[in-house]
């Protein structure tokens, strides 16, 4: 099936599976290897993919939380990030989707501005976070926080649901009404 | 809802009409000062709605004072404001900025073989680059050399040249107290040993901060839509990129060259709204070439990153080097630029 929809698959029992859309393959994969290394309290379950729709030779598991990594210092992760966003049901932006930008830190390599997916991101009604996956102490950092999060949408943390966090990660500061 | 201060201008809710009042000198100010001031009072800043890039030559420029600032490449540095700096005293700066050099040549700070300690430095005004009359004068450093023989050519070689300038720097100008002029975009070209040299009298004597300016693929890109966009009777060189590839060991680079005549036609194919250049206009027109390349050669450019445009207005590389061809856009290229310079010290 070409969209993903959060409910169409029975949960499996104590798994937290999570979905990174990204075209930086290394970046992913060492995200991937540090957030694997944080402790868990259900099975962690990481799946890689370039873009969606995924490829119907892959039938990933019902999938708690969705990060779609765009690389400021490229324009093609952020049109890849775009055309992925169409195949992803409505109803996961109900905090089971976060966006994750890096690159910021060099501002010279930088070939998107920021307000670009700021308002993309507005769009969505998604969380925003920003972290340069390229120094190890900030990756280790976001992989923490991201398995964090993926324990509150896959319902692990008693009293947290996935919309609950996603009232309080939202900004309330968004572009200005004029450039919606 | 916006913040229009502005006696004469409306809110840009109202009727298309008043669009074609903004293109009128006398409210062009305003509508740079809206777009400036949106800017700055923006967390995060949003992509620009430029103003009308064409040709701002004041008629007391004359283009035959300006043409050595053409065909040089030059280095950008950001300056922040300087502490009681006095145009008045410009001899007197140059003398002690050449007591300066001698002694730290004399030190051995800044040693090359078979140089020549018998350099002058000059001070001067030039008139006519700024954008509006509030911007200050800008002024050009020279040294010289000194030649020993008492031949006609008195003045000697020009062995390096910096200049400051401010244009449409009102962003700047506003913030700051009686005593600080604003020349944010300072170009130097010559030896890099000399504009350590002179950047360090600089900053001991009028306080203020260098730092170099480096231009990113984002701006990069809309120099390159905002150049091609500018009318020329004939085009002097083709329109070229430069991108870098990221990958180990070395970084690929690509280029990619276009007739001006096919880029400006690519440009006006995308070119809506007349006398402003929009956030998504650069956006189409970079798409095209972008498109075009990975139809011959299936490599999507938009992933690699963008270090020089060079057009027959001007080239910049993302090092923060330019070298300005044409004349007639000098201030509007200068005006770009001194908005990435404002940008940088805020």
């Amino acid at each position: 099936m070409s969209v993903l929809r959060p409910l169409d698959k029975l949960p499996s029992l104590n798994t937290a599976t999570i979905l990174l859309v990204g075209t930086e393959d290394a970046l992913l994969q060492q995200l991937v290897d540090s957030m694997l290394k944080e402790d868990c309290t259900s099975e962690l379950k990481v799946h890689l993919a370039k873009s969606l729709p995924l490829p119907s030779s892959v039938n990933p598991p019902r999938i708690d939380l969705i990060v779609f990594v765009v690389n400021l210092h490229s324009k093609y992760s952020l049109q890849n990030t775009e055309e992925s966003l169409h195949h992803v049901d409505a109803s996961f932006f109900l905090g089971k989707v976060c966006f994750l930008a890096t690159g910021a830190g060099r501002e010279s390599h930088c070939s998107i501005h920021q307000h670009t997916v700021v308002k993309l991101v507005h769009t969505y009604q998604s969380p925003l976070l920003y972290c340069d996956l390229e120094v190890e102490g900030f990756q280790a950092t976001m992989a923490q926080r991201l398995v964090r999060m993926l324990q509150m949408c896959d319902g692990h943390v008693p009293g947290v649901s996935a919309l609950n966090l996603l009232s309080l990660l939202r900004s309330s500061e968004g572009p200005s009404l004029e450039d919606m | 809802m916006d913040s229009y201060d502005a006696s004469e201008s409306t809110p840009r809710q109202s009727t298309s009409l008043r669009p074609e009042d903004y293109f009128i000198g006398a409210t062009f100010l305003q509508k740079r000062l809206e777009s400036v001031r949106k800017q700055t009072s923006f967390i995060p800043t949003p992509p620009r709605r430029k103003i009308p890039h064409c040709s701002q030559l004041q008629e007391d420029v004359d283009p035959q004072k300006v043409a050595f600032l053409l065909h040089k490449q030059w280095t950008l540095y950001s300056l922040t404001p300087l502490y009681k700096f006095s145009y008045s005293n410009l001899k007197e700066y140059s003398r002690l900025l050449n007591a300066f050099i001698v002694a730290e040549k004399q030190k051995g700070l800044a040693v090359e073989v078979g140089e020549d300690f018998n350099v002058k430095v000059i001070f001067s005004t030039v008139l006519g680059i700024k954008g509006t009359q509030r911007d200050p004068e800008a002024f050009l450093v020279q040294i010289l050399s000194k030649s020993q023989l008492p031949s006609e050519n008195r003045e000697g070689k020009v062995l390096w040249t910096g200049w400051f300038c401010c244009i449409f720097g009102d962003s700047l100008l506003e913030t700051v107290s009686e005593d600080f002029t604003c020349l944010p975009l300072f170009l130097a070209n010559g030896a890099e040993s000399n504009t350590a040299i002179i950047g360090t009298w600089f900053q001991k004597t009028f306080d203020c901060y260098f730092s170099p300016l480096a231009i990113n693929a984002f701006n990069l890109s809309w120099m390159a839509a905002m150049w091609t966009a500018c009318k020329m009777d004939h085009y002097v060189a083709t329109t070229e990129f430069l991108w870098s590839v990221p990958c180990s060991p070395q970084s690929l680079d690509i280029s990619y060259a276009i007739h001006p005549e096919d880029a400006k036609a690519i440009w006006d194919s995308v070119h809506k709204t007349p006398g402003e250049v929009t956030q998504e206009e650069v956006d189409l027109f970079m798409d095209c070439l972008y498109s075009h390349f990975h139809r011959h050669f299936k490599i999507h450019l938009s992933a690699t990153r963008l270090v020089r445009v060079s057009t027959s207005v001007a080239s910049a590389h993302t090092d923060g080097k330019i070298k300005i061809l044409c004349h007639k856009y000098l201030i509007g290229v200068l005006a770009h630029l001194t908005e990435l310079a404002i940008f940088q010290i805020e």
